[in-house]
């Protein structure tokens, strides 16, 4: 009885987190994987980040964690002269993008735990040509989304192969069955997946810097915890050997 | 050496009950031998309690409540501040754990008896205590000013504006603006920091007393106070210390096991500790899809959608929120049976606390989901049952078959 009752308490968590979930790739990231990081900071400053801010993300906080001097970084990564200490920020003014793009290009610091890995990476895959939007461009995880896509170049341009389903209460509902390239870009279909993978894996990275450092310290925790568990043990047994 | 410290302690009691104080709550304080595994909670309370202390202190010297600053000086904390994520962290995950430990020491107490005579007031401040855990829960929730900060925080101070007549100007009075903005932030960081914690370390300090005074109930429901040995101390009990802070020195570090695994390995539990729109910065214009509490509301969230609106009004689902929470400082005069523990109770209220168990948790679920039919019409039934609970203990005592209960407790 109450070993069913603690089972329930802990299983009802496990249940409710398996369920729910939308159409999203894995994106499969390394945050281990320093290549794929400087690759993605690449990518990031270079297309993301003249609209995008990343206020709390320091340049030589990234250098550090990706394997990059500073030096390296001023010379690669920082394209307007900012100071190597300061953080990610973008020189368009908030009045102005909102003018450009409705609403201003959000802060994408810590977008990456507000969304999820998987969603991050199938947005940047998922752009397909849609004329009645401003900037004639859709997405597939992120409808009537208000940016161009600044990757075209890289991917080409794809078409939506849509079907038409009807459900139980006979309403219609447009769903997106696959791609066709219209113009292809300069990456190949493998090359682009890396290339979003790699900036997937960059921004995950910096929404929480600390990340891998925080697992190796756990490690230390637990087992430090394990053994003063084990004196614990021994010192009641020791003291509860006298209560009859 | 020695002797000095023996004159030094003689010097502090001759002006402070400082010796008498140790015995009375810890040398001389007799617990029943008995406690098994669900009387680690109380100890652990009180531990997460100083843990959201310190770690609270600590975040308050770099947070900034203001509505500008505020989303960002957490993101300053995670990264710029030394250790500043691993403070986060505790205190985000200690939200959590109080919350837990609080509900498994509330169903120990709901299944031995404990609030039953003379441990009436006793329930009665672990009652307050855990109203004002709701507060101190709520108020902080609004700090990271995360857009499930914000608009948890306009949804449940809406709910104030469901009060008949004054509603509207309630709501305003607790904002102080028309919506969530800086002046609530400010407010209710006031609130988190300082009026609350000082209540709950007042209410927990009366709890442990009134403990004290009417001594522990124990998995068995019997008093040890009436089997005393011609020494005075009762047979079944032994001192506190050494015997169960030993013990609860066990507990405490496999709580710490589970707790730090949290923290560093899994700090948002899958969105349940950390909500992931908690992640986007407070947007007053944008509301987000979905809004639910976290986990420890979801429960009364979920009685509050059941009961349906009355003229366009939500008042009925508020009241049945409150006398939710409210029912439970009468559990003592609801529940007359003698016999305290479940060990020696009938199979019908063994019946009803675990479907109470069943249907709490049902509750919790529904109230994290988006609202159905079929959801909907298990919230309503999860909510009549939730009264029905408490009414049946009630009744139940009239044809109950009670075991007899022993004389002296069990092993």
């Amino acid at each position: 009885m109450k070993k069913l009752i603690i089972a329930l308490l802990f299983a009802l968590p496990v249940a409710v987190m398996a369920a729910g979930g939308a159409h999203l790739e894995k994106a499969n990231i390394d945050l281990s994987d320093k290549a794929s990081l400087q690759r993605g900071a690449k990518l990031f400053v270079n297309y993301c980040l003249s609209c995008h801010s990343a206020a709390y993300q320091r340049y030589n906080r990234m250098g550090r964690d990706i394997g990059l001097s500073d030096a390296q970084v001023q010379e690669n990564l920082m394209l307007a002269g900012e100071k190597v200490g300061e953080t990610m920020t973008i020189a368009m003014p908030q009045s102005d993008a909102k003018r450009w793009f409705g609403n201003p290009p959000p802060d994408l610091s810590v977008m990456a735990r507000a969304r999820g890995t998987d969603y991050i990476y199938t947005y940047l895959k998922t752009f397909y040509i849609d004329e009645n939007r401003p900037f004639g461009v859709n997405n597939a995880v992120f409808p009537d989304v208000g940016m161009p896509h600044v990757l075209w170049e890289l991917e080409g341009q794809k078409k939506a192969i849509t079907k038409t389903e009807t459900d139980a209460d006979g309403n219609e509902t447009t769903v997106i069955t696959g791609y066709e390239v219209v113009k292809p870009g300069s990456m190949s279909e493998a090359e682009y997946d890396q290339a979003a993978r790699d900036m997937t894996n960059f921004m995950v990275y910096m929404s929480e810097p600390v990340v891998l450092k925080r697992q190796q310290i756990g490690i230390w925790v637990l087992l430090f915890l394990g053994i003063f568990f084990i004196v614990a043990y021994a010192l009641k047994k020791e003291y509860w050997k006298d209560v009859h | 050496m020695n002797n000095m410290m023996t004159q030094l302690l003689g010097w502090v009691d001759a002006r402070f009950p400082l010796t008498k104080m140790w015995k009375e709550h810890l040398s001389e304080y007799y617990a029943p031998k008995n406690f098994n595994f669900w009387y680690f909670f109380g100890s652990l309370a009180m531990l997460v309690l100083v843990i959201q202390i310190v770690t609270g202190i600590f975040l308050t010297m770099s947070y900034k409540p203001d509505g500008a600053l505020a989303f960002g000086s957490v993101e300053f904390i995670m990264r710029d501040v030394n250790w500043g994520w691993v403070i986060r962290y505790a205190h985000s995950t200690g939200a959590s754990a109080f919350f837990a430990v609080v509900y498994l020491h509330m169903f120990r107490g709901l299944m031995y008896g404990s609030y039953k005579a003379p441990r009436e007031l006793l329930w009665i401040f672990g009652c307050l205590i855990y109203l004002a855990l709701m507060a101190e829960a709520f108020f902080g929730y609004l700090l990271p000013w995360g857009q499930m900060s914000y608009w948890g925080a306009q949804v449940i101070v809406n709910l104030f504006g469901a009060v008949p007549f004054v509603g509207e100007e309630l709501s305003i009075w607790i904002r102080g603006d028309y919506v969530v903005s800086d002046a609530t932030l400010n407010r209710f960081f006031a609130f988190h920091v300082i009026a609350v914690p000082l209540v709950l370390v007042g209410l927990v300090v009366a709890h442990i007393i009134a403990l004290h005074e009417v001594g522990s109930n124990n998995p068995d429901g019997i008093e040890i106070k009436k089997n005393k040995g011609p020494d005075g101390k009762p047979l079944d009990g032994i001192p506190f210390h050494p015997y169960y802070t030993v013990k609860d020195i066990v507990g405490v570090v496999v709580f710490l096991m589970i707790f730090f695994a949290i923290v560093f390995f899994a700090p948002e539990m899958g969105g349940f500790f950390l909500e992931h729109p908690n992640f986007e910065p407070a947007d007053p214009l944008k509301t987000p899809a979905h809004i639910a509490p976290v986990w420890y509301f979801t429960p009364f969230y979920a009685i509050l959608r059941a009961v349906p609106s009355i003229a366009g009004s939500a008042f009925p689902g508020v009241l049945a929120m409150g006398a939710a929470v409210v029912i439970l400082f009468f559990l003592p005069w609801l529940d007359r049976q003698p016999v305290k523990s479940i060990r020696y109770r009938g199979l019908c209220f063994k019946v009803l606390l675990f479907l109470f168990v069943a249907d709490f948790i049902m509750l919790g679920y529904l109230g994290m989901k988006p609202t159905t039919d079929l959801f909907k019409l298990l919230a309503q039934i999860g909510t009549i049952y939730y009264f029905v609970f408490f009414i049946a203990l009630a009744i139940i005592p009239k044809f109950e078959k009670t075991k007899p209960v022993p004389e002296r407790v069990t092993e």
